[in-house]
This record gives structure tokens, sequence and C-alpha cells, in this order.
């Protein structure tokens, strides 16, 4: 699948973002964190910030931005229009429970209620990107069991990252934090691992025969496509590139996203500030680079049934 | 709505021989021609006499070998959309633009309404939708809607474009919910298969296999074997024609 670069940048970022308002909702509901104005400012702006650049950088690969209200129509039955109704509703008790942490200076009373709420629309959304792909039966890769928790963990993984750093910046760092960090570290290892060992070991349900339904005289390839350049499904669907550097890119993805942020934080969480700040920073960073690798990649390896017709041994 | 409609009677769709296409891509073009001016027009057409040649299309003829050796096959294969009972590409778009209708099961793209997205073209496993990078919105096959429908048309050319052009007769259409309308018996003599049944998107065209391969002396019907027209034994032929053919045949 092409990946583009708009939806790469969108799930990435708006998965950081919903992940780290999650994480103050839940700390600051649970009394695990201080309710302090300026750290509550830093993080829900960030926040804010990622998942609305996020969600604006979607609308750029439409055909017709303009009509994008139109999405919130088909809740019923699509994920996408889901993901849309989701995403704005999340607004609501994101500028309340903001308004509880960094006005009212706390989380309390009706406040707590708007932090609850944020903390389950932060987490549908996610879970709604990612039924956007799981559901696609035509994309073997994706119409699997870990696309969805590999959509949720990268958003608690990065989320995590950002919300320690910024934490640091404050001085209102824990151990707990820090747990929550591993924790998602290693469940996103293992989710991940097995999602891409799923991909390499499970043939696609469809094949060249059952495409043409001509299995009955053996073999089928392709002698003659049906023009001679590339169409639009075949640029759209049959997007190589990446295929031929998986391994590598996975390396490097998994350096970033584990390698890198677990060193660094067990490393530098407790130290002092001049290096736990830069050391948990890097570390979001890296793992929010590592996050969009993975995401390319998840788009780049992912292979689309149509492409049977036009000679892919395998979709 | 993007909502299924419930299960209609009717079906309308195509029954593709691939015993008798030849592969002219004649309804390609056809298909191009009408819909350029049709319910979806018009249909992008850029760099058409340059190097990289592109734009949509509704049809696409694909030729494929099946089977290996003396008995392998040279099949040609038209492809389009199959207007599937259960479509995906209609559930998953988020503004409506995508329907299935409940009268005849078409599915169609109000162009009104489409954000070009591409959703419904991922959905789709037969790769039928294509973008029109002009005008911003997907486009697909419409079963010649404007044209099935048309009074203005005299009766025989209410088909759609491509079973109206093929000079094999290898495109058919009709109503594949009736079991005793043409199409439905010609897929029930035949054995019509559909494409990619364990996707379950139920598709509603079918395509007839190619009939057994015939090459065994005889199996046509004619003599197993010929005899010479000039030769020992042949009538009529004396022996003046026998020196000549001799001679013209060194």
């Amino acid at each position: 699948m092409h990946p583009a670069y708009s939806v790469i940048f969108f799930t990435t970022a708006s998965g950081a973002g919903y992940g780290l308002l999650l994480l103050f909702a839940a700390f600051g509901l649970a009394g695990a964190v201080p309710i302090d104005p300026w750290f509550g400012a830093v993080g829900f702006a960030l926040g804010t910030a990622l998942v609305t650049g996020g969600l604006l950088s979607s609308t750029f690969h439409l055909g017709h931005p303009e009509r994008a209200w139109r999405a919130y129509t088909q809740w019923r039955s699509s994920w996408l229009s889901r993901e849309g109704v989701l995403a704005t509703a999340t607004y609501a008790p994101l500028v309340l429970a903001a308004w509880g942490w960094i006005v009212e200076g706390s989380l309390s009373g009706p406040f707590s209620v708007f932090a609850a709420a944020l903390a389950v629309l932060c987490l549908g959304t996610v879970y709604a990107t990612g039924m956007i792909y799981a559901t696609l039966r035509t994309i073997h890769a994706w119409h699997n069991r870990m696309t969805v928790p590999g959509y949720l963990c990268f958003a608690l993984l990065t989320g995590s990252l950002w919300f320690h750093a910024i934490a640091h910046m404050f001085g209102h760092q824990t151990p707990g934090m820090a747990l929550v960090v591993v924790l998602a570290l290693f469940v996103t290892f293992y989710v991940k691992r097995k999602y891409w060992i799923s991909i390499d070991s499970t043939p696609g349900p469809a094949t060249r025969e059952s495409a043409t339904g001509l299995g009955d005289f053996g073999p089928v390839r392709l002698l003659d496509p049906p023009t001679m350049t590339r169409n639009f499904v075949q640029r759209e669907m049959g997007y190589a590139v990446a295929r031929k550097h998986a391994q590598k890119l996975r390396r490097i993805s998994f350096v970033a996203y584990f390698l890198v942020p677990i060193l660094l934080t067990g490393l530098t969480s407790e130290s002092e500030a001049w290096i736990a700040i830069p050391g948990t920073l890097i570390a979001a960073l890296s793992g929010t680079l590592g996050a969009v690798v993975e995401r390319w990649l998840f788009f780049a390896e992912a292979k689309h049934a149509a492409m049977l017709y036009y000679g892919a041994e395998t979709a | 709505m993007t909502s299924l409609p419930p299960p209609a009677a009717k079906k309308l769709g195509l029954v593709i021989d691939l015993d008798t296409c030849v592969g002219c891509h004649a309804c390609a073009v056809n298909c191009k021609e009408w819909n350029t001016g049709g319910h979806s027009a018009p249909l992008p057409d850029k760099d058409p006499y340059g190097a990289d040649p592109n734009g949509v299309w509704f049809n696409r003829i694909h030729t494929f070998e099946a089977g290996t050796g003396t008995w392998s096959r040279t099949v040609h294969f038209p492809r389009s959309c199959l207007h599937c009972e259960t479509p995906a590409c209609v559930t998953v778009c988020p503004t409506g633009a995508s329907y299935k209708r409940a009268d005849d099961g078409i599915v169609l793209v109000n162009e009104d309404a489409c954000i070009g997205c591409k959703l419904c073209s991922w959905a789709c496993p037969y790769g039928a939708r294509e973008y029109d990078d002009d005008a911003g919105v997907m486009k697909k096959c419409t079963l010649c809607i404007d044209r099935i429908y048309n009074e203005n048309l005299a009766e025989e050319d209410r088909v759609p474009a491509c079973v109206a052009t093929c000079p094999a007769s290898a495109r058919h259409f009709g109503d594949l919910g009736d079991p005793d309308s043409d199409v439905s018996r010609l897929v029930a003599e035949r054995g019509g298969k559909e494409l990619m049944p364990e996707l379950e998107y139920q598709p509603v065209n079918r395509y007839l296999p190619p009939r057994p391969a015939k090459s065994a002396p005889g199996c046509t019907g004619a003599e197993a074997r010929l005899e010479p027209v000039v030769g020992p034994g042949a009538d009529g032929a004396g022996r003046f024609l026998r020196w000549v053919d001799r001679v013209l045949s060194r």
C-alpha cells in the first residue's frame, strides 16, 4: 500500500497526542501527579497540538477537504466516520478537563467526570483508527488481530514517553511513570513482534487462481497487464519500494522505538534534572521516530488483493 | 446511506464468457467513450499520446495463462465492478457517497458527497474503483445506469456499453437474482465462477470458464483424417495431373 505522508504523520502524531492526554487524565484522576497549572498547560497544549495537527494533516490527502464534515454522517457503518466523530467529541472533555487542571487547579467533582471521559474517548479514537485498517479484508497484513493492539500500544508508548519527559521538566516524575513507560515498551515490542511474525508466516486468503476462477486449469500467471503504464490501482495498492528493505527498516524501527527509549529511561530517569530532562526528551523523540518508521512499514509492507490481477504472487 | 439495503430480489450484473473473449479491448474502449459523457463524466484521460498515458477506466482487460504445458490456456480477462451483494467499498464510506441501490443492487458513487478519501478503493479486492484526481472524487462502473433504463434509446441498446459493443458476444447482461433469466441459465449451464469467494463480498457478476480444449482427432465432428485431394485412388485425377502435382510439390 502506498504510504501517504499525511496519513503516516496523522496516525503517529494523533496517536502520541491521545496517549499523552490519556496519561494526563489517568494520572491526574489517580492523584499520582500534582495538579500543577504549568505542568498541565504544557501537557494539554502539546497533546492538543499533536491531535489537532494530525487531524488537519489527515484532510490533506482528501480530494475535497471542504466536504470533510460529511464524514460525521455514516458512523453506523464506517470506522473512518466513527473515528471522525470520536476525535471531534474528544475536544469537549479535553477543554473541560484542561480548564479544571489549569484554571481551577483541581480534577475533583465534575472535572473528574470530564477527565474520565477524556481518557475513554482518547482510547476510543485510537481504537477506531486501528479498526479502519483491521476491518479491511482486502489487505491481509492489516486484517490481523495485532493491528488494533499495535495502534493502541504505539499511542500509549509515545504518549507515555512524552508524559515522562514533561514530568521531568517540572520535577513531577515518579517511579510509577517510568514503570508505565517500561511496561508500554515491552507490551508494544510483544505486539509488534507477533504482528511481524504473523504477516511473515501466514498466506493471504486469495490467490491468482481464486481471483480469476481459472484454478481448474492449473497455476495462473499474468501474460499481459491491461496497460503499459501504471494505473491508479497499481500506484495506490502496488507500492513495493520498502518491501525490499523491510528487514533493515524493522531493525531501525526497533532500535528507535524500543532500544534507545529503554536504555535512556533506565539510565537517566533516576538521575539529576540536567541529565534526566534531555535523556527522557531524547527517549520521547526517538520513540516517536520509531513509531513513524513502524507506521511507514505498516503501509509499505501491506499487500492488496487487487494486485493479484496485476501479477502479484501473493496478496 | 452507506449501510447496505436489505437484499433485493433483482441483482443486475454481467456474465463474462472467458471462452469466447478475444481480448480486443473493445468493451473497455466503448465503456470509456460512453462513460466520459455519461453518469460519471468526464473520465480523465491524461497524456493520451505521450509517454505516460493514464486516466480512469471502468473496464480493464488482463491476459492470463492458466495451466502449464500443452494444456495451458491463454485467457483474456475483462475486469470491472462486480456489484457485490456485500460490498465493503460501500460500508467503509464515511460520507454516504458510496451506495448500493435497493432496487437492482447497482453500486454507485454520489460524486457530490464524495470527499476523495480513497478508502473505498482500498476496500475493493477487485481493483474496480479508480480515483479521478481532476475532480477529486472516486469513480467506478455504473453498469451503464444511464443506458439500461434510458427510454430514449432503442430497446436493444438498453444494455451496458461493454455488452453492446462486444464483437464476440462474450458479455451478457441481465438479472442474476432471477434463476430463470438467460444469464442465470448460462451461469448454471457453464459453471459460472464467482471471483475470490473466500473474501465473502458475494459478487454478482460471474465468469464462465473456458470450455475444455478440443484437440483429439475427430473431436470437432469432422473426419479424423482427410483424404488427399490428389493422389493414388483419388477420383478424377489422371496420370497427367498426378505428374503436375509431383512436379509442383518438389
